[in-house]
C-alpha cells in the first residue's frame, strides 16, 4: 500500500503555501468563462434592468485589491468571496444573518456577508479575515484569540475575529458590557465564550499600545 | 444559492417607483436583510428586485423648522441607535433601535424595512402553507403557539415583529410615501393590516409605492418615553413581550399617553384602554398596575402562550414606575 507522503502527493504544487495556493486559484476562478449573457457594468443597472440569465461586470474592493468580477444578481458576497475568489477564511454558516460566521468588514462596520448580494457590494471597501493578516503575520485581532485559545473547534472564529475587529474599531475601549453586546450578533456552539470576550480583551489592549 | 431574479439599481425615486410598479413580483431592497432572508427561506419568490440602495438623500436625519424630526427611510438602525439628538428626545425610539436583531444586522437594516418586514412566525417562514402565505389556515392556532399573538387575533395569530414600529407609534409618527400618483403622507398607525382587515397582507401601500421618510412631531413638554423588551435569548431575538412608552407629564400627572405593545399583537399594538386607564391621574403604583391590567383586560392567550400575560402586566407596571423614579 502507497505510503501518504503528504507533501509529495499534494496537488498544489511545491513552493506555494495553502494560502498562497488559494488566492492563484482564486485569480484564475474569478477569470474563469461563464455561460450567461455578460451585462453593463452594475454601475449602470440605474439604466438597465439585469435579468435573472445576465452576468454583471462589477469591481469589489476587497482586502485592499480591485477584483473585477462577473456575478450572478442573486449571488451573495459570501459565495463571491469563497467561492470565485477562494476567500475561504469567511465561513457559510446559517445563510439567513443568524450565526455570524460570514461576518466581514463593509466601510469598517461589520456585516453579515451571507445577507448581502454581490452587486449590492460595490463601491465598498471590504475586509475578510484574510485581509487582517500583515504578510504573514497574524493581526492583532488574530493573534489575541490564538493567545486567549478562543476557540474549540474553530469554525466560528473567522466570524467572531471580524466582528471583534469590527467592534474595536468602531469603539477602541469598550466596556465588558459593550463587548457582549458587539459580539452578540456571532454564536459559538462550542461555548467558547469566556475565552472570546478575553480574546476581545486582549485585541483592544494590543491596538491600544 | 437563492432562487434567480432579475435586478435593477436606479438612481432616482421615479424611475424607483416606475421599476416597482413594472412588474407584480418585484420587491424593493432596501438593507436587503428580511427581503433575502424571506428569499432563501422560500416564503415568496421575487421575479424582480429593486434596489433602493443608491438613492440619494434617503439616509439623512434631520431636525424640522417647526421642532419635529425627518427621518429618510433608508436612515440605518445603527444610526438611530447611536444619533444623540435622537438619544436626547426621542429616547424610545433609541432604546428600540438598540434591541433591534445584532450589530451586524442593524449596520445594514434600514428604519424603511425595518417597518415592511415580513412576520416571523415559525410556520409562515417554514414549509407550510399557511392562511398568509395563500394556504387556507393558520397551524399556529392548534400548533406550536407560544410565541405567538394574545391581542387581535383573527384568522392568522402571528405577532408583528418590529422594535421600531412601537417606538414610533408611541411618538405618533406618520410616514412620507412616493409612487405613480405622486407623494402622501400616511399616520404610523395607518400602515400595518390587522389579519381581520386581510391576514395575506402586511402594508396597506399600494403598487410601486415607496416610504422616503419617517416624520416625528416635536417632543411635547414634559414628554417622558422608554421602550423594554423581553426576549427568550440574550444575544438576540424577537421580542416576546415589549412595551413603548410616551407619556407627557405635568406635575406628576398624565396629561397624555401612548402604550404600545411589541410581541403582542399581528400588528404593533396601541393599548387605547391602558391610556384612558393613565389620563388624567398621577403617576403612581395604583395608576401603573390599573393601566397594566386594562392593556390585558382583552388578551385572549392560545394554548400555549397565556404566560405571555402576566408577563406583560409585570413588565407595563414596572416601566410606568421607571418615570416616577426619574
Ligand atoms: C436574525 C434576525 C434577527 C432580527 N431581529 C429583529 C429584532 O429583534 N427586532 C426587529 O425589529 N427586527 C429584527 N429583525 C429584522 C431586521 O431588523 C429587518 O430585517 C431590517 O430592519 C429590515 O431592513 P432592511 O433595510 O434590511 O429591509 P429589506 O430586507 O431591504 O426590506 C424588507 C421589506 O421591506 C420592504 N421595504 C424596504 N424598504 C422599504 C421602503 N422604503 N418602502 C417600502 N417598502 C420597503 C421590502 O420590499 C421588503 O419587503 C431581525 C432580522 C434577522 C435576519
Amino acid at each position: 500500500m502507497p505510503e501518504n507522503t503528504g507533501e509529495h502527493d499534494c496537488s498544489c504544487g511545491k513552493g506555494l503555501t495553502r494560502r498562497g495556493f488559494l488566492s492563484t486559484a482564486g485569480a484564475t476562478t474569478a477569470l474563469v468563462a461563464v455561460s450567461g449573457r455578460i451585462n453593463v457594468n452594475v454601475a449602470q443597472a440605474a439604466a438597465s434592468e439585469i435579468t435573472s440569465e445576465d452576468m454583471a461586470k462589477i469591481t469589489l474592493d476587497i482586502n485592499g485589491r480591485q477584483q473585477r468580477l462577473l456575478v450572478e444578481p442573486r449571488w451573495s458576497l459570501l459565495f463571491v468571496l469563497r467561492d470565485r475568489l477562494g476567500l475561504s477564511g469567511t465561513k457559510v454558516g446559517c445563510e439567513r444573518g443568524e450565526c455570524g460566521a460570514c461576518t466581514v468588514l463593509i466601510d469598517g462596520r461589520p456585516r453579515y456577508a451571507c445577507m448581502t448580494l454581490a452587486v449590492e457590494a460595490t463601491g465598498r471597501k471590504i475586509t475578510t479575515i484574510e485581509g487582517l493578516m500583515n504578510g504573514e503575520q497574524l493581526g492583532q485581532t488574530q493573534q489575541a484569540f490564538l493567545e486567549e485559545d478562543a476557540y474549540q473547534c474553530g469554525y466560528c472564529t473567522p466570524g467572531q475575529i471580524m466582528a471583534a475587529e469590527g467592534l474595536l474599531r468602531i469603539n477602541p475601549d469598550p466596556t465588558s458590557e459593550q463587548i457582549a453586546t458587539g459580539m452578540s450578533g456571532n454564536l459559538c456552539r462550542c461555548g467558547a465564550y469566556p475565552h472570546i470576550i478575553n480574546a476581545v480583551n486582549s485585541a483592544g489592549a494590543k491596538k491600544r499600545n | 444559492m437563492l432562487p434567480g431574479f432579475s435586478y435593477t439599481r436606479p438612481e432616482t425615486l421615479k424611475k424607483a417607483v416606475e421599476e416597482l410598479k413594472a412588474a407584480e413580483d418585484a420587491y424593493l431592497h432596501a438593507g436587503g436583510t428580511d427581503l433575502l432572508g424571506c428569499l432563501h427561506d422560500g416564503v415568496f419568490p421575487a421575479g424582480k428586485v429593486v434596489s433602493i440602495s443608491a438613492l440619494k438623500g434617503l439616509q439623512e436625519v434631520r431636525k424640522l423648522s417647526d421642532g419635529g424630526l425627518l427621518i429618510g427611510a433608508l436612515t440605518t438602525i445603527r444610526t438611530l441607535e447611536t444619533d444623540a439628538d435622537i438619544g436626547a428626545r426621542y429616547p424610545v425610539l433609541s432604546q428600540a433601535a438598540a434591541e433591534v436583531a445584532s450589530p451586524q444586522l442593524r449596520e445594514q437594516g434600514t428604519l424603511g424595512g425595518n417597518l415592511c418586514q415580513k412576520p416571523r412566525c415559525w410556520y409562515y417562514r417554514g414549509e407550510f402553507d399557511c392562511l398568509r402565505k395563500g394556504g387556507k389556515e393558520c397551524f399556529a392556532f392548534n400548533g406550536q403557539n407560544q410565541f405567538h399573538c394574545i391581542l387581535g387575533g383573527s384568522a392568522c395569530y402571528i405577532v408583528h415583529p418590529s422594535d421600531t414600529a412601537p417606538a414610533l407609534l408611541a411618538l405618533d409618527a406618520s410616514l412620507q410615501v412616493s409612487g405613480p400618483q405622486g407623494e402622501r403622507s400616511l399616520p404610523l398607525s395607518e400602515l400595518h393590516v390587522a389579519p381581520n382587515d386581510d391576514p395575506r397582507r402586511e402594508i396597506y401601500l399600494e403598487a410601486g409605492e415607496i416610504i422616503t421618510a419617517i416624520k416625528l412631531p416635536k417632543p411635547a413638554a414634559g414628554l417622558k418615553s422608554s421602550y423594554r423588551k423581553i426576549r427568550a435569548r440574550q444575544s438576540w431575538d424577537f421580542a416576546v413581550a415589549g412595551v413603548a412608552l410616551a407619556l407627557v407629564m405635568d406635575n406628576g400627572t398624565v396629561k397624555d399617553s401612548r402604550v404600545v405593545l411589541s410581541g403582542a399583537a399581528p400588528i404593533p399594538w396601541r393599548s387605547q384602554k391602558a391610556e384612558q386607564a393613565l389620563q388624567g391621574k398621577p403617576l403612581n403604583a395604583e395608576a401603573a398596575g390599573l393601566a397594566a391590567m386594562e392593556a390585558m383586560a382583552d388578551a385572549r392567550p392560545l394554548e400555549h402562550n397565556a404566560y405571555k400575560v402576566p408577563m406583560f402586566k409585570g413588565l407595563i407596571k414596572e416601566e410606568l414606575l421607571k418615570f416616577i423614579a426619574d
